[in-house]
């Protein structure tokens, strides 16, 4: 008895998993499915649920690359710069910074890492009109060094805490027993935990990118001039538009858009959830 | 490594070196990291406090003296029931509403990848990592088609299904639809996060401990309500403080579906009036009195949050 009951539940989580599952996928499956299909299998009544060969088109990515309203190459050209640079500026001042929170006692430490925290949650979307402004009178507007400031200051806090925890994990004595042996404190350093480090920073970078990727509200703020468009503001200008949304092409520039930060947001995703539960379920 | 008896004289002269270490190393250290956070974000949250005094509008862009107007954008703002205090609590409904179901369908879904077998669970995982990949703004493009009114999938369905034509119908005209669209990109985004962080710390309570409730004949729910939840109290506790952090913050999600077709009026949340009062009606001063009063009440709601942090890192 108690074991039919048992198999009932078991189908009945089964049947429930496979709902979450597809509720959570199609989305994603929906909008590369319509990004391969003709304007004719979009449209109209009779929808078609997945690119056949015979319908299967890569005229949504002609027209999202091409498209007259906003210039695609420039718009990837400046996302790829302003997501480098922030990259480099914030991993290199972020490393130095965590090592100094780290590996050294002094007065100010402490004040230093609660305002670190607390700036976290300063949202910039209250900031936006004085960011404006700032970088307006500084004549950063459209430059993509103006946007790179404002990402990497943004970002920045996110990367010391974070890189701090991942110095925090090498221990202190391993660079003292290389010390021991006769390493001066940099090349200790330099040996011995930064190799250990390699992983910290590949993952805080990745969250550096994916933040600078997606960002959009001060992008909207900054990058006002069709040339100094990001590719956020890109996607959005097919949705604006006056007329009838072309939703072939929007679904190709999501796509786009979509895949790199995707791919990166996989590498790294098994660490987002790790650093919450650790010190959390103590109760 | 070898070496270490050999040579003994080494550690003395280590001694000697650290004490000798110069006192503004970690300040050096520090330096790039202050002048960018000074520059970038405590200098802009100065001006805007600046502002917020000033009667800043389009003439004072273009060159006219900022004059000083004490509290008077505070006042305008805070006396503006149908503008600002409107808005306020429609984030503030919009927010309850999207943390509450973010939550308890993130738990459940977290205890759902605890019940089924690992295929099952790594075909949720799978499920749930490509709509937590997703960027907000590509996610809203996606919904927005999903809801489209002439050609999308859920009119199609929807006549598919009822027999009646629902092709034609706006979901984003109306202001109820609009926010259950939404409740829906929001929560699509973020249950994956909490169910991932709640499922990590469920699998963490010793199964002995289930297994004797089990024994002891306690129901599936009691085991939920007096063992499960209680272990992991302290991660819901943080997982409500975050989500009620981003979700206050909503942009793009709001920003987008308006672009696609809904009434910025009726629509607007906190962070996109400051957009329309400041940087599309050139009303910097009011925005700015506004921005403020968001910064407050932000920090207000991460305080538990930032106390616990620091008590847990024991700084």
């Amino acid at each position: 008895m108690i074991k039919i009951r048992k198999r009932f539940a078991d189908t009945g989580f089964g049947v429930i998993a496979v709902f979450v599952f597809v509720l959570s996928a199609f989305p994603v499956y929906w909008m590369v499915s319509t990004s391969f299909l003709p304007n004719n299998r979009i449209r109209g009544e009779n929808l078609a649920f997945f690119p056949t060969p015979d319908v299967f088109t890569l005229d949504n990515y002609r027209a999202a690359i091409f498209s007259p309203r906003a210039p695609f190459a420039p718009a990837v050209a400046n996302s790829i710069g302003v997501t480098f640079l922030t990259l480099v500026i914030v991993l290199v001042v972020g490393f130095v910074a965590a090592l100094a929170l780290t590996r050294f006692q002094f007065k100010g430490r402490r004040t230093f890492i609660v305002l670190i925290l607390v700036v976290q949650m300063i949202p910039g979307e209250a900031m936006i009109i004085s960011m404006f402004r700032i970088i307006d009178g500084w004549q950063l507007l459209n430059t993509i060094i103006g946007l790179t400031l404002v990402y990497a200051a943004g970002v920045l806090p996110f990367t010391i805490w974070t890189l701090r925890g991942f110095v925090n994990g090498v221990p202190k004595e391993l660079e003292e027993a290389a010390m021991i042996d006769g390493c001066s404190r940099a090349g200790a350093f330099w040996r011995v935990t930064f190799p250990l480090l390699a992983p910290g920073l590949v993952a805080t970078g990745v969250f550096a990118f994916i933040q600078a990727w997606n960002e959009f509200v001060t992008a909207l703020v900054i990058m006002q001039r069709p040339e100094a468009m990001t590719l956020p503001l890109w996607l959005r200008t097919f949705v604006q538009a006056t007329q009838a949304t072309n939703w072939g092409a929007v679904m190709a520039a999501s796509v786009l858009i979509a895949i790199p930060a995707v791919i990166f947001f996989l590498i790294v995703q098994g660490r987002m959830t790790g650093g919450l539960v650790s010190g959390a379920v103590k109760g | 490594m070898s070496s270490t008896l050999l040579d003994a004289p080494a550690p003395p002269r280590q001694e000697i070196r650290r004490k000798r270490r110069p006192p503004y190393l970690p300040w050096l250290l520090l330096s790039a990291a202050m002048v960018l956070l000074g520059v970038l974000t405590g200098f802009p949250l100065v001006r805007l406090v600046v502002m917020s005094f000033q009667e800043y509008e389009r003439a004072q862009l273009m060159g006219q003296p900022a004059e000083w107007v004490g509290f008077d954008n505070y006042a305008t703002i805070l006396t503006d029931v149908d503008g600002f205090w409107t808005v306020l609590a429609r984030s503030f409904v919009l927010m309850v509403v999207l943390v509450v179901v973010t939550i308890v369908l993130g738990m459940l879904v977290a205890l759902l990848m605890m019940r089924v077998g690992k295929g099952l669970r790594l075909l949720v995982s799978v499920g749930l990592l490509l709509a937590w990949a997703m960027p907000s703004l590509a996610a809203t493009t996606v919904w927005g088609w999903l809801f489209d009114t002439q050609y999308g999938v859920v009119n199609n369905l929807l006549t598919k299904i009822t027999g009646d034509r629902w092709f034609g119908y706006s979901w984003l005209l109306d202001p109820l639809s609009f926010f259950v669209i939404v409740t829906c990109i929001v929560v699509w985004g973020a249950v994956p996060f909490v169910a991932f962080t709640l499922y990590a710390g469920l699998t963490q309570i010793p199964e002995e401990v289930i297994e004797a409730a089990q024994l002891d004949g306690a129901s599936a729910f009691q085991r939920f309500r007096l063992i499960q939840l209680p272990y992991v109290r302290s991660i819901v506790t943080v997982l409500v403080v975050l989500s009620m952090i981003w979700d206050l913050k909503l942009f793009t999600q709001v920003f987008v579906l308006q672009d696609i077709g809904g009434d910025r009026e009726l629509t607007s949340t906190i962070g996109v009036y400051i957009y329309q009062m400041g940087m599309a009606q050139g009303h910097y001063g009011l925005a700015s009195a506004i921005g403020v009063i968001f910064v407050f009440v932000m920090l207000a709601i991460a305080y538990p949050y930032v106390r616990r942090t620091l008590r847990e890192e024991e700084l």
